[in-house]
C-alpha cells in the first residue's frame, strides 16, 4: 500500500494551506486507507470461517464432508501437540519441504543454466527445442508412478518429481528472458570491451532476472505439488500421506488441516521469495508484483 | 610511425551492405558508400530516415561486416570489435541494474583494470560530466539528459581514439539537446577523438560538424559532402544565429530536401 498515490483534491484546502498540513492531511488519509483495507480483508475472512462454521452446524451442507473450521481447529492443535497417527506432524511437514526444497532448488539451478545455455547459442536452440517441447507436453504428475517404480518410496522420487515440474518453468522464462534481452545494451556491453563470458555474466543474467524470478515465484508452489503428489502416490511419510490417510479414513477435517498447513507454507516461501526478489531487484523503478 | 599517423581514422571505400529480412528477401541498405574520417575530425552524417544511416556504423564497430568493399580503421582492416572504439546509442543502453558508477566502471572491469583503478577513473569521469552527487543512483532515477551524460562517460572512460554516435540526443529535449552538444564538444576537444555522429537533424549537424556528409534515401549512398567553416571553438547555443550557420544551413537543407522527400514518397506509396 505504500506505493498508493493519493490524491489531494485542490478544493480541500483553503488557500495559503502550509506544506506541512498538506502533509500531515496526506499521511492521515493514507492511514485512514490502509486502516479501512485490512479491516475489511479480516472481516472478509472471518464472515466466510464464520458462515462454514454455522453452516455445517445447521446441517445446511454435511459436516461429513465439509467439517467445519473448529474441528480443521482442533485437528491442527491435536497434529501439534500430540502428533498424527503416523508420528510426529514437525517430521511429515519436514519430510515434504526436504522434497520440495532440493526439487526447488536442483530444479531451478537446471533450469536457469541450461535456458541461460540455449539462450545464447541459436543452434543449440534449435536443435533442441523440438524435445524440450515433447518433453513438456508429458503432464508431470504421470510421471509420478515411474519415479516411485524406478527411485523408490524415498526421498529422491518425490524430489525427481518436484524438479520436473519446477525445471520446465524456470527453463522456459531463462531462456525467454535471455532471448529479451535489449540488443542495444549487448551491443554497448561488447564494444565496450565484454567478453562472451562476461557477456553472460554480467548482462544477459541480470537482464533475465526478472523473467526467472517471475517463475521461481510460481514453482516453488510446483514444487511442493510434486513433492505431495509423490507422497499421495506411494510413501512413508510427507503431507501428501497425511492427507491420503485422512481420505481412507474419511477424515475431512484432517485433510483440510493438511491443506492449512501447505497453505501456509506456500505463503511463508512467496513471502520469502518477495524479500530476496526486492533486495535484488533494488534498481527497478517499481516492482512487477503486488504490493502487500 | 610518421606513415600510421597519416592514414585516416576510418575509412570506407565502395561498401555495400546487404540484409536478408525474415522473409528471406534480400534488401540492400548501403550501396557503393565511400567515406573518410580524418584524425581528430568530425564528421556528421545526416539523411532520411531509416536510409542505413546507422548501418555504416555498424560497419565500423565490427558489429556488421560489409557485403562488399572494404572498412578500414586507422589504416588496418576491421576484424571484430576495436577497442579503440567508444560508441554512444541513440536509446537507453544503460544497465539498468547498476547504480551510476558501476556503470561508468563497466568498460574499465571488462577490460580487466582492476577494481579501485576503475572506480578512481569512474570517479574523475563523472566529475568531468557533472554526476559525482548521483554516483549511487540507479538510471532509472536520473533524467534523460542525466542518462545521456552517464552514457557519455561510460563511453569517453575507455579513452576511446574514434566515436560513434547513434542519433544520441533524439530523445532529450531542445534545451537539454543545446547543454548535450556544448558537453560533448568540450569532452571532445580534450579527448582529440574522431568522430562519426548520426543524426537526422540537419542543424545539430552543422553546429558540431566539421563536414557534413549528406546521403541519399535508402539504400544509402554519398549524395555530397560539405565542410563547415565555423570556427572552433564553438558555442551552440548562439551559433545557430549566424549568418554562416543560417547559409550552410539554407544550402544543405535544398540539398536533403530531396532526399527526405524521396524518401517519404516511397513510405507513402
Amino acid at each position: 500500500m505504500t506505493d498508493a498515490t493519493i490524491d489531494i483534491s485542490a478544493g480541500a484546502f483553503r488557500p495559503g494551506t502550509s506544506d506541512a498540513e498538506i502533509e500531515a492531511a496526506a499521511a492521515k488519509a493514507a492511514r485512514n486507507r490502509r486502516r479501512t483495507v485490512m479491516f475489511w480483508r479480516v472481516a472478509i475472512l472471518v464472515a466466510f470461517l464464520g458462515l462454514w462454521e454455522i453452516a455445517a452446524r445447521q446441517a445446511w451442507i454435511d459436516p461429513f464432508f465439509y467439517a467445519m473450521p473448529s474441528t480443521i481447529a482442533q485437528r491442527l492443535y491435536e497434529w501439534t501437540t500430540e502428533g498424527t497417527s503416523e508420528g510426529p506432524l514437525w517430521y511429515h511437514l519436514y519430510v515434504t519441504m526436504e522434497e520440495a526444497v532440493i526439487g526447488f532448488v536442483t530444479g531451478s539451478v537446471a533450469g536457469i543454466i541450461i535456458g541461460v545455455a540455449l539462450g545464447r547459442n541459436r543452434m543449440a536452440a534449435d536443435i533442441f527445442s523440438i524435445y524440450i517441447k515433447v518433453i513438456n507436453s508429458i503432464p508431470r504428475v504421470v510421471l509420478a508412478p515411474i519415479f516411485i517404480m524406478i527411485l523408490g518410496l524415498g526421498l529422491a522420487s518425490k524430489v525427481a518429481l518436484a524438479f520436473v515440474m519446477v525445471f520446465f518453468v524456470v527453463f522456459h522464462n531463462a531462456f525467454q528472458g535471455v532471448r529479451e534481452a535489449d540488443r542495444a545494451m549487448i551491443a554497448n556491453a561488447r564494444i565496450l570491451g565484454a567478453s562472451n563470458w562476461q557477456l553472460t555474466r554480467s548482462v544477459i543474467v541480470p537482464s533475465a532476472m526478472s523473467w526467472i524470478f517471475a517463475s521461481l515465484h510460481v514453482s516453488f508452489g510446483f514444487a511442493i505439488i510434486g513433492a505431495i503428489v509423490g507422497e499421495f502416490v506411494g510413501s512413508r511419510y510427507g503431507i501428501g500421506l497425511l492427507i491420503n490417510i485422512a481420505k481412507g479414513s474419511f477424515d475431512a477435517a484432517g485433510m483440510y488441516a493438511a491443506i492449512v498447513i501447505v497453505m501456509v507454507v506456500a505463503l511463508g516461501a512467496e513471502y520469502l521469495m518477495t524479500i530476496i526478489e526486492d533486495r535484488l531487484a533494488k534498481w527497478r523503478p517499481q516492482p512487477l508484483h503486488e504490493t502487500q | 610511425m610518421t606513415h600510421e599517423k597519416t592514414t585516416p581514422a576510418i575509412e570506407l571505400i565502395n561498401v555495400s551492405r546487404r540484409f536478408l529480412t525474415p522473409t528471406g528477401k534480400s534488401l540492400t541498405a548501403l550501396r557503393d558508400f565511400t567515406m573518410t574520417v580524418e584524425r581528430g575530425e568530425f564528421v556528421a552524417v545526416v539523411g532520411p530516415t531509416g536510409c542505413g544511416k546507422s548501418t555504416t556504423l555498424n560497419l565500423v564497430t565490427g558489429l556488421a561486416s560489409p557485403s562488399a568493399g572494404e572498412v578500414r580503421v586507422m589504416g588496418a582492416p576491421v576484424k571484430g570489435i576495436d577497442p579503440r572504439i567508444g560508441f554512444v546509442f541513440q536509446s537507453d543502453a544503460l544497465f539498468p541494474w547498476r547504480n551510476v558508477i558501476e556503470n561508468v566502471m563497466a568498460g574499465p572491469l571488462f577490460r580487466g583494470r582492476t577494481k579501485s583503478d576503475a572506480t578512481a577513473a569512474a570517479r574523475d569521469w563523472l566529475a568531468r560530466v557533472g554526476l559525482s552527487r548521483f554516483e549511487q543512483h540507479y538510471p532509472h532515477q536520473l533524467s534523460g539528459g542525466m542518462r545521456k551524460r552517464v552514457a557519455l562517460a561510460q563511453t569517453f572512460i575507455n579513452g576511446p581514439e574514434i566515436l560513434l554516435m547513434d542519433e544520441p540526443f533524439s530523445a532529450l529535449d531542445v534545451q537539454t539537446r543545446v547543454l548535450m552538444h556544448e558537453e560533448l564538444l568540450r569532452l571532445w576537444s580534450e579527448a582529440k577523438a574522431s568522430v562519426v555522429f548520426v543524426t537526422h537533424d540537419l542543424e545539430e549537424a552543422i553546429a558540431l560538424a566539421d563536414k557534413v556528409y549528406v546521403l541519399t534515401a535508402g539504400p544509402a549512398t554519398v549524395k555530397s559532402v560539405y565542410t563547415i567553416d565555423l570556427p572552433r571553438p564553438r558555442v551552440v547555443a548562439d551559433i545557430r544565429y549566424e549568418q554562416s550557420f543560417i547559409d550552410y544551413s539554407r544550402t544543405i537543407w535544398a540539398d536533403l530536401k530531396e532526399e527526405v522527400e524521396t524518401s517519404y514518397a516511397r513510405a507513402a506509396a
